[in-house]
């Protein structure tokens, strides 16, 4: 258990996380306007998402299907029967003055995430609900000094708000929850979980309390939107909250914002009446009733989650947990080892696993680019592995060969043959080149007949500056010993 | 189940409707009147009965996900009050 020592002793922090996130549909939940991120201004709006008087809403049949799939993916209950309530507020991009929502009948129950803890450890995290609700507009503040306007662009869009339970007692906690809901939703194809898009937005319900004493007071954190402001938010505000109480104060159940510039969270100005939200199921939609045949063929099309392809990966491929856990936190990479390993016989999946995480990372960091567009793709790595394993290439000389390739694009052996790159494994060449190497270099030849090992090494260095690096660094080694025994 | 006075002030408030102290008190009374006629309701047993919502026997309609509306801005901005590079302009809420 991760504790915060305070100036009066020691403190647990309780958080239970709601993530919005939009679901990947190509039209709204209750109309038929285009979802697509950056349209112009107001230009993916119906009459329904406008709230003009007389329209009626519609459901989309995917939203349902993709909240179903992502209960689902959460091991959780799906209800056959949910209801759309309305949530009554007024704000200016919410033109219905309400948002449909669901209450007290979600489309999923409880669930659970399995965490991969930075430790090595894993945890499991409960889910409370996961509903179907619509996004609002969006407000921009900036653009004018006295006005703000307003895009209908998002409202009505489909989100899913999945609620934890609140199980989570540190940032790193939180991170690794959303890092493995994401891992899991763009997995399922359910949502991009893209944070800089506002595709996927957290709120943070945070109290702190004695070990083993009863739940303090929580507050919520609104709208953070990325998860390392969440690990930020999550340090802070459980730092305030413990010095409010050492001082003898009381923590109010509040609504706070992050300040992702300052790294603080501060108390919203204008508190809302209580969230008097005076939910009523909407009068324009029955109850959504689900066939469970329907929902038992989804649960069989399921792709597999990271869960198992992680644990397939140990199984199958001999990975570490590691290894397997970093390979499948994006499908994307998971998906590139596996066409790595697949795609050429006898090919090591270690060995694919190491430059994956070694050079390809690096590579994709520095360039700032994701694996997608990566210049080096996974049949391209496959043939440079392949040059190792046959001896064609060292691995040294191979490292040479891959930022080649991921400069320009050609496959391995092309730029093996350009650069006149292959490995020189004929023993009479080598052994002539050892030949002159020991011949030229009597005082180092002398210290390891005299028992320095050391000298061996340097011995090596010297043939493969040599060779350009080419030699086989095994039949070097090799000879090198039969000449200076 | 009846309301008070600041009770009908909360409602009116959450409904941006604006009531005179007047009206309260009239309020107040017509509210406990309709809400003691509906009580009515709750004489009858309905322990075991599921809620009725519907008249018809039928289910909520789904409709396929496909792009068919909107693109329509013009006539989506022409009820606003103001308008500015195809936004609905509004007087400023920031929080």
């Amino acid at each position: 258990m991760s504790l915060i020592r305070g100036r009066t002793g020691e403190w647990e922090v309780v958080i239970g996380l709601e993530v919005h996130a939009q679901v990947i549909a190509d039209s709204k939940l209750f109309s038929g306007a285009a979802t697509a991120f950056g349209a112009e201004p107001n230009t993916q709006v119906s009459l329904v998402d406008a709230a003009m008087p007389g329209m009626l809403p519609v459901l989309n049949a995917r939203s349902v299907e993709q909240a179903v799939r992502t209960g689902l993916g959460l091991n959780a209950r799906i209800n056959l029967t949910s209801v759309f309530e309305r949530k009554n507020y007024f704000y200016p991009d919410l033109p219905q003055g309400y948002q449909i929502s669901q209450y007290l009948q979600p489309i999923v129950g409880e669930g659970e995430i399995t965490l991969d803890l930075p430790d090595g450890s894993v945890k499991t995290v409960g889910i409370e609900r996961l509903h179907l609700e619509q996004d609002a507009g969006k407000s921009l503040h900036d653009q004018h000094p006295n006005c703000t306007y307003i895009d209908l662009n998002r409202s009505g869009v489909t989100l899913m708000e999945i609620v934890s339970k609140p199980d989570m007692r540190s940032g790193d906690e939180a991170a690794a929850y959303l890092t493995k809901l994401r891992a899991i939703l763009r997995y399922l194809g359910t949502s991009t979980g893209n944070m800089e898009e506002g595709s996927m937005r957290c709120d943070i319900n945070l109290s702190v309390r004695r070990p083993g004493a009863a739940l303090g007071t929580r507050t919520e954190t609104k709208n953070v939107n990325s998860i390392r402001f969440v690990k930020q938010a999550i340090e802070y505000e459980a730092k305030r909250q413990i010095a409010v109480l050492e001082d003898g104060g009381t923590i109010e159940q509040e609504t706070r914002l992050f300040d992702p510039g300052k790294g603080v969270t501060r108390a919203m100005r204008t508190k809302e009446e209580a969230h008097d939200y005076r939910y009523f199921p909407d009068p324009d939609l029955l109850p959504l009733v689900l066939d469970s045949e329907w929902v038992e063929e989804l649960r069989r099309a399921l792709p597999e989650l990271p869960d198992a392809r992680k644990a397939r990966f140990i199984a199958d491929y001999g990975l570490s947990a590691y290894d397997a856990g970093v390979l499948v936190a994006e499908r994307e990479t998971a998906d590139y080892f596996e066409a790595v390993v697949r795609g050429g016989a006898g090919r090591d999946a270690k060995r694919a696993a190491n430059w994956i995480m070694g050079e390809v990372f690096a590579a994709l960091n520095r360039d700032g680019i994701d694996l997608a567009a990566a210049p080096v793709d996974a049949a391209r790595l496959g043939g440079l592995l392949d040059l190792i394993a046959d001896g064609t290439i060292s691995g040294r000389i191979a490292k040479d060969v891959f930022d080649a390739m991921w400069d320009s694009g050609k496959d391995a052996a092309t730029i093996v043959e350009e650069k006149g790159l292959k490995q020189i494994s004929d023993e009479g060449a080598i052994a002539a080149i050892v030949a002159r190497v020991v011949a030229d270099n009597p005082t180092q030849a002398e210290q390891f007949r005299a028992g320095n090992e050391k000298v061996l090494g340097w011995f090596v260095g010297q043939v493969m500056k040599a060779t350009r690096g080419q030699a086989n660094p095994g039949v070097v080694n090799r000879l090198l010993r039969e000449k200076l025994s | 189940m009846a309301v008070d006075r600041t009770t009908v002030a909360h409602i009116a408030k959450l409904a941006r409707i604006r009531i005179d102290a007047e009206q309260q008190d009239a309020l107040t009374a017509d509210l406990n009147n309709i809400l003691s006629w509906i009580e009515q309701l709750s004489e009858l047993d309905t322990e075991g009965v599921a809620p009725m919502t519907s008249v018809v026997e039928m289910r909520l309609p789904q409709r396929p996900d496909a792009v068919t509306d909107g693109n329509c801005r013009d006539k989506i901005l022409r009820n606003a009050p103001e308008t500015m590079h195809g936004f609905f302009v509004v007087p400023k809420v920031v929080e």
